[in-house]
C-alpha cells in the first residue's frame, strides 16, 4: 500500500474542492458563454462590440496571469470601488471575496469567453427552415428558443461543450498557485513536507485522468441524446 | 482618452515601478518566454509527425502505447506534468553526478521537457485527425498510380493532412504561449515569473499584471495573423474561386 | 478599467458583508503564511502551530478577543491587509521603512538575524560578490531577503525566488541550489536541525543594512488601526513580564538566546 504520511484525508478534501470549483465554474461560464453568444449575434451595435472585446482580451492573454490580476488586484478594485461610494455618497458597505468565490469568477470569466464561441457557432448550425417552422406554427420568440434553437443548438455544441469542460478541468490547477487548497495545493505541500513528490503528484494525475474519463463517458450519453433523429455519420 | 493621457502622464512624471530594472527583467522575461515556446513547438511538432503515423498503425503494440500517452499527457494538468518532471528528475539515482545534471539543474530544461511532451500529446491527436480525415478518392487515387502505402504517406497524406491541421495547430500553438505562464512556478523568470517579481516587490497587482496582459496579448495576435497568412497561402486551393 | 468595473459589479451578487467603519477592538482575523518552521507551519492533520501562532493566541487572550488564523500566500499578504480580508499579518514580518509607508507595525515581538546556508559539501567563502559570483541562490520571494540579495548579487549571481521556504529547501536537497538566503531560526530549523540534507551555516548573521533588515518582526495593522496596534503593544510588553513569552520562546527555540 502507498504510504500517504496521513496526507490521504486532505487529498480527498481538496478532490472534492477542484470538483466543487469546476463544476460551479462551468455554470457560470455556461451562463457567460450564452450572453455572450447573444450579444455577439445581436443586432446592437455596442452589444456586439462588448462581446467581441471581452472573447478577444479573454482569449489573448494566459489563464494564469489573468488569475493573479483577478486574484491579487480584484479585491484592491473593489475597494477603490466601496472608498469610492465612500466618499462620494456616504454608502458605507464592505463587499469580501473569499479566495474560492474569487477562483469560480475567474475561471467563470475566462471560459465564458470559451464557450460564447461554442455556443455562436452552434446557433449559427441550426437550420434557419426549423425556426421558420415554429414561427409558423405561431410559436413566440421564447418558445422557439425552448423547444426548437436551445435542443439542436445543444447537438452542435456538445463537442464544443466537452472540450472546454476538460481543459477547465485542468486549468483548476492553477489555483493552487494562488493559494487555494485544491488537490494540487495539498499534493505540492505534501511532496515537500514528505519530501516524496512522485507519490503524491501520480496520485493528482490519477484522479485527473478518473474525472477526465468519467466526464468523457457523460457527455458521450449527452450526445448520444442530443442526436435523437440524426445519424451518425453527420 | 484626455483622462487617459492626464493618467498616463502622472503615472510616469514619479512612477517607481517601471524603472530601468523592471523593464529589463520583462525584457529578459520575454526572451525566455518565446524561447521556451518556440523551442518546445518545433520538438513537439517533430515528434508528432511520426507519432501520429504510428497512432493510426494497424498493429496494437504500437498504436496502443501511443494512445496512452496521449490520453494520459492530455487528460492531466501541464502543471502537474511540470511537477513531476521538475522535483522527479532529481530522483533518477546518481543523476546528480552525471553530465545531464548540469543542463537539469537549471528549471529550463525541465520545463522544456514538460512542455515538449505535452504539446507533443496534443498535436498527434490533431494530425491523427487530419491523416484520419484525408478525402477517399486521394487514397484511391494514389493507389491506383501504384503507390506503395509509404509513398503515399509521403507524397499525399501527410501534405494534404499538414494543411487540414493548420487552424487546430494555429490554436494549439496559442495555447502553448499561454500555458508557458505556469514556468514561473519553477523559478524560471519568464514574463509572467517577471510579473511576479514586479508585483511582489512594490506590491502593485495592476501595473504588474496589466502590463504583462498587454505583452501577451501582442504576442497572441502576432501568431494568429502568422496563421492567418499561412492558411491563406496553403489553403489558397480550397476557396470557393472568385471572379 | 472596464475588466475592474465588471469584476466589482460581478462580485456583488456574490458575497456583500455590510461592514462598520468604526475601529475599536473586536474580534479579528490574523493572516499567516505557511509553512514556514518554526515560527508557523502546519501539522499533517492540517492543524496550524509555530511560534507566531502560539504567541498570537496568547496575546489575544491577553486583549480578551477571539482571534481566527486565515492562510495567505506571502506574495499576496500586504495586499490582503489592505484589502480587508483580515485585519493583521503576524507572519515573520520584518519591520521595515519600505513596509512602514503600506502598514501600521506593532512593537518588534522577536529579532532573528538573516543567514546564508549551503550544502555542506559547497566551498562558498564568506559572501561577497567574488564568492558568489556565478553561484544560484534561492530566496523566498518578495522577502527581505529577496530585495537584499536582488540588489547586491542580482548581477552576478543567478537569483531563483520560490513562493514558499519549502520549495526552496526541496530545491537545495536536490542539489539545483548552490545557498539560501534565509531568517536565521527558520534555516536551523528547516536546514540544519533537520535528518534531510547536510547544511552549513555561512558568514556571518546579518542584519545591517537597516533599511533591508528591519527592526526584527511585527505584527502589521492597516494604518488607520492604531488602537488595535495599542492593544497588541500593551498586551505583548504584559506578556514578556509575567513569563508566558519566555515559555512559548523556549518550546520553540530553546533556552539559548
Amino acid at each position: 500500500m502507498i504510504d500517504l504520511h496521513g496526507y490521504g484525508p486532505r487529498l480527498l478534501e481538496g478532490a472534492l474542492v477542484t470538483i466543487e470549483l469546476a463544476l460551479l465554474s462551468l455554470v457560470l461560464a455556461i451562463v457567460l458563454g450564452l450572453v455572450t453568444a447573444s450579444a455577439k449575434m445581436s443586432r446592437s451595435w455596442l452589444a456586439h462590440r462588448i462581446g467581441t472585446l471581452y472573447t478577444t482580451i479573454i482569449r489573448g492573454v494566459p489563464d494564469l496571469v489573468l488569475m493573479m490580476l483577478m486574484f491579487f488586484g480584484g479585491q484592491i478594485g473593489i475597494n477603490q470601488f466601496t472608498d469610492w461610494l465612500y466618499t462620494q455618497f456616504a454608502i458605507d458597505i464592505f463587499i469580501n471575496v473569499n479566495e474560492f468565490a474569487a477562483g469560480v469568477i475567474t475561471i467563470g470569466l475566462i471560459f465564458g469567453a470559451y464557450m460564447g464561441e461554442t455556443f455562436r457557432g452552434a446557433f449559427l448550425a441550426v437550420d434557419s427552415g426549423q425556426i421558420e417552422a415554429g414561427r409558423a406554427y405561431g410559436m413566440n420568440h421564447w418558445l422557439v428558443f425552448r423547444r426548437i434553437r436551445f435542443p439542436q443548438m445543444m447537438r452542435h455544441a456538445i463537442p464544443g461543450l466537452s472540450n472546454n469542460w476538460m481543459v477547465l478541468l485542468k486549468t483548476t490547477a492553477l489555483v493552487s498557485v494562488i493559494g487555494l487548497s485544491d488537490m494540487v495545493r495539498i499534493a505540492t505541500e505534501a511532496s515537500k513536507a514528505t519530501r516524496e513528490p512522485f507519490t503524491f503528484m501520480i496520485i493528482v494525475a490519477a484522479i485527473y485522468l478518473l474525472i477526465a474519463s468519467v466526464s468523457e463517458w457523460g457527455f458521450a450519453r449527452l450526445q448520444k441524446r442530443y442526436n435523437v433523429g440524426y445519424t451518425e455519420a453527420d | 482618452m484626455e483622462a487617459l493621457i492626464t493618467w498616463l502622464d502622472s503615472r510616469l512624471a514619479d512612477n517607481s515601478i517601471f524603472t530601468l530594472q523592471t523593464l529589463s527583467y520583462y525584457g529578459e522575461g520575454l526572451v525566455t518566454t518565446v524561447q521556451l515556446v518556440f523551442l518546445s513547438l518545433v520538438l513537439g511538432l517533430v515528434a508528432a509527425v511520426p507519432l501520429a503515423i504510428g497512432r493510426g498503425a494497424k498493429r496494437r503494440w504500437v498504436r496502443l502505447p501511443i494512445f496512452l500517452y496521449c490520453y494520459v499527457f492530455r487528460g492531466t494538468p501541464l502543471l502537474v506534468q511540470l511537477y513531476l518532471i521538475y522535483y522527479g528528475v532529481v530522483f533518477v539515482e546518481g543523476i546528480q553526478e552525471t553530465w545531464l545534471w548540469v543542463i537539469l539543474e537549471k528549471p529550463f530544461v525541465p520545463a522544456l521537457i514538460a512542455f515538449t511532451l505535452n504539446t507533443a500529446a496534443y498535436t498527434t491527436e490533431i494530425f491523427h485527425g487530419a491523416i484520419k480525415a484525408t478525402a477517399k478518392g486521394e487514397i484511391e487515387a494514389a493507389r491506383a498510380y501504384g503507390m506503395s502505402q509509404r509513398l503515399m504517406m509521403r507524397r499525399i497524406i501527410i501534405p494534404s493532412a499538414f494543411r487540414r491541421a493548420l487552424p487546430a495547430y494555429g490554436n494549439e500553438v496559442i495555447f502553448m504561449l499561454h500555458a508557458s505562464a505556469i514556468a514561473s512556478v519553477v523559478t524560471i523568470m519568464d514574463l509572467t515569473g517577471a510579473a511576479r517579481f514586479v508585483y511582489a516587490r512594490f506590491y502593485a497587482p495592476f501595473e504588474a499584471f496589466l502590463f504583462v496582459a498587454a505583452i501577451y496579448l501582442c504576442l497572441t495576435f502576432a501568431i494568429l495573423y502568422l496563421f492567418r497568412y499561412l492558411e491563406k497561402r496553403l489553403l489558397a486551393h480550397l476557396k470557393p474561386a472568385s471572379g | 478599467m472596464t475588466l475592474r468595473t465588471t469584476l466589482s459589479l460581478g462580485v456583488l451578487g456574490v458575497a456583500m458583508i455590510v461592514g462598520t467603519a468604526n475601529a475599536e477592538v473586536r474580534d479579528i482575523r490574523i493572516a499567516v503564511d505557511v509553512p514556514y518552521e518554526p515560527m508557523e507551519y502546519r501539522t499533517p492533520e492540517g492543524e496550524l502551530t509555530g511560534f507566531d501562532i502560539d504567541l498570537g493566541n496568547a496575546l489575544c487572550a491577553e486583549i480578551g478577543i477571539q482571534c481566527e488564523w486565515v492562510v495567505q500566500g506571502w506574495d499576496g499578504i500586504i495586499p490582503g491587509l489592505m484589502a480587508r480580508k483580515y485585519d493583521a499579518i503576524m507572519s515573520s514580518m520584518t519591520i521595515n521603512e519600505q513596509r512602514r509607508e503600506q502598514v501600521l507595525f506593532s512593537d518588534p515581538y522577536i529579532t532573528p538575524p538573516s543567514a546564508w546556508f549551503a550544502p555542506a559539501d559547497v566551498e562558498i567563502g564568506t559572501p561577497s560578490e567574488e564568492t558568489l559570483e556565478g553561484m544560484t541562490i534561492g530566496v523566498q520571494r518578495g522577502t527581505l531577503q529577496d530585495n537584499y540579495v536582488t540588489d547586491m548579487y542580482g548581477d552576478v549571481a543567478d537569483v531563483n525566488r520560490y513562493a514558499t521556504a519549502d520549495d526552496m529547501v526541496l530545491d537545495m536537497d536536490s542539489g539545483r541550489l548552490d545557498a539560501v538566503f534565509l531568517d536565521f531560526p527558520i534555516g536551523k530549523s528547516t536546514l540544519i536541525d533537520s535528518e534531510a540534507g547536510d547544511y552549513k551555516v555561512v558568514g556571518e548573521m546579518i542584519t545591517e543594512p537597516k533599511e533591508y533588515f528591519g527592526e526584527g518582526f511585527g505584527i502589521a495593522f492597516r494604518q488607520r488601526d492604531q488602537e488595535l496596534a495599542d492593544a497588541f503593544n500593551e498586551a505583548l510588553a504584559a506578556l514578556q513580564e509575567d513569563g508566558t513569552y519566555d515559555e512559548i520562546f523556549e518550546e520553540y527555540f530553546g533556552e539559548q538566546e
